[in-house]
């Protein structure tokens, strides 16, 4: 066993309450940062990525002390990783897990990227239908033009 | 269904049965003298983008219905140019009348305008995106020249990655039993998202360059124009406008079938022969009249009159 990598647990530090934003698709891992805010804030972040994954190959984890996600920043979550799972830890104990799960209408977040759209030509809180959610596909409300992949912008 | 207060922005928000029953009041409408329904109702045109014939047959069908018209003219001269936002001038229109149709170059516009004005906004074309009268009057005009829409095998030829009316009314008619052949250049070919929503309907389709191959099994021949600004080369363009001219020779050659009708949602350059006008397989006038009924039975159900 001398030369297997370390489990996760060993890598990355344990945290007492907060949350694991586990199973990110590696690339995505700094995206779900930002999209964090983990910057600003005063809490105690941890940023790991190139972890091993049966599911998504590498992956990245971020985990967040003291808080828990609201539910736009999740909704952000699963349009950039859509695999991503997210536990809830209380008492250095993972209390709840639940994969990310995109609403049927995706709301405010995201930018049409047609630049003829109504939304982008006066200020109109964009609305898109969510097609399928992974890989994620949105459907304008307004434009109706369909958006994949690198074409969604997050706001 | 659509009634009272509804707006008329996509053709996407209307299923089978709905679109049933706007072309069942269609019918009504072109069957007899409606005159007085709408009396006392006020149509606002506000066209942010040329139209002639949309425009004429909009105000066409509110006199018909004894409504008056507030057209708010050309674009060059209004104040909607002046930088006031779309939000603005709508609430400001809807305090001068009952309805209003919305001709606007951003995507959306009508969607918009539907969620603020506060009356029913009917979208007269929206950029590259809707144009919902222009399907009804399709649909209503294969209804009327076939008897049915379910059965049918609708080819459309020309430019259909851009033209917004053939991606309408694709999707307008994969909710009824129709086989769709999409003949094009490959590098006007319809747009993949229309396929696979077509695969995810379940619609039997076709596509395919070879416009003789495919004419013999069509019930409605729809063409659109192939502008020459699509193409870099001229040659090409001449080339692939040659490929899709139709004419009655061409017609004859491939053993149409008698009851083959050919639509254009016009105005025509010469992908259709002049000499076709006066055959019964040309419906193109037709159609483009038809838009009259249609909007007279949009006007009236949004106005809560029928
Ligand atoms: N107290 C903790 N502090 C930080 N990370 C934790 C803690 N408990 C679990 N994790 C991490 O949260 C994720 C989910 O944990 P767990 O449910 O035990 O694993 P898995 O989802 O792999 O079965 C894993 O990446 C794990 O390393
Ligand atoms: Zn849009």
């Amino acid at each position: 066993m001398g030369g297997e990598p370390p489990s996760e647990e060993l890598s990355v530090a344990a945290i007492r309450n907060g949350t694991v934003i586990d199973h990110i698709q590696n690339e995505a891992t700094f995206k779900v940062a930002e999209i964090l805010r983990l910057d600003g804030a005063g809490e105690i972040v941890l940023v790991a990525m190139n972890l091993p994954s049966q599911r998504v190959g590498k992956k990245g984890i971020v985990k967040i002390e003291g808080r828990e996600l609201t539910a736009q920043e999740a909704d952000k979550i699963a349009l950039i990783a859509p695999e991503a799972t997210l536990n809830i830890i209380k008492n250095f104990r993972v209390v709840e897990k639940r994969r990310v799960e995109l609403p049927t209408k995706v709301e405010g977040i995201v930018r049409c990227f047609n630049p003829s759209c109504v939304t982008n030509q006066q200020s109109v809180n964009t609305c898109f239908e969510v097609l399928s959610t992974s890989p994620p596909t949105l459907r304008c409300v307004y434009c109706e033009r369909v958006m994949s992949g690198g074409d969604i912008i997050l706001k | 269904m659509l009634g009272q207060g509804g707006s008329v922005t996509s053709i996407r928000d209307f299923d089978r049965d709905e679109i049933v029953n706007v072309l069942a009041v269609a019918g009504k409408m072109e069957a007899g003298d409606h005159y007085g329904l709408l009396q006392g109702k006020v149509l606002a045109i506000m066209f942010l983008e040329p139209s002639t014939r949309t425009r004429l047959s909009f105000a066409s069908a509110m006199m018909k219905l004894g409504g008056q018209v507030l057209d708010f003219g050309d674009v060059e001269h209004s104040s909607f140019k002046k930088g006031e936002s779309l939000s603005d001038a709508i609430r400001i229109v809807a305090g001068y009348c009952d309805v209003i149709a919305l001709r606007h170059p951003w995507e959306g516009a009508a969607r918009l305008a539907a969620q603020i004005a506060g009356r029913p906004v009917i979208n007269a074309g929206d950029g590259a995106n809707q144009h919902p009268t222009q399907t009804f009057l399709d649909l209503y005009t294969i209804q009327k020249v076939c008897g049915r829409i379910d059965g049918l095998t609708v080819g459309f030829v020309g430019d259909l990655k851009y033209g917004r009316t053939v991606h309408s009314l694709a999707t307008a008619l994969s909710r009824f039993d129709c086989r769709q052949v999409f003949v094009s250049p490959p590098s006007l070919s319809v747009p993949q998202g229309l396929l696979k929503e077509l695969e995810e309907a379940g619609v039997e389709h076709e596509q395919s360059e070879d416009l003789r191959g495919l004419l013999s099994s069509l019930d409605i021949l729809y063409c659109t124009r192939i502008q020459q600004e699509r193409f870099a080369d001229s040659m090409e363009y001449e080339r692939v406008k040659g490929a899709y001219r139709i004419g009655p020779r061409l017609l004859a050659e491939c053993g149409v079938k008698d009851g083959l009708r050919i639509m254009h949602p016009l105005p025509r350059l010469d992908e259709l022969s002049p000499a076709l006008d006066e055959t019964p397989f040309a419906v193109y006038f037709e159609q483009a009249r038809n838009g009259v009924p249609v909007r007279q039975a949009i006007l009236a159900m949004v106005l809560g009159k029928v």
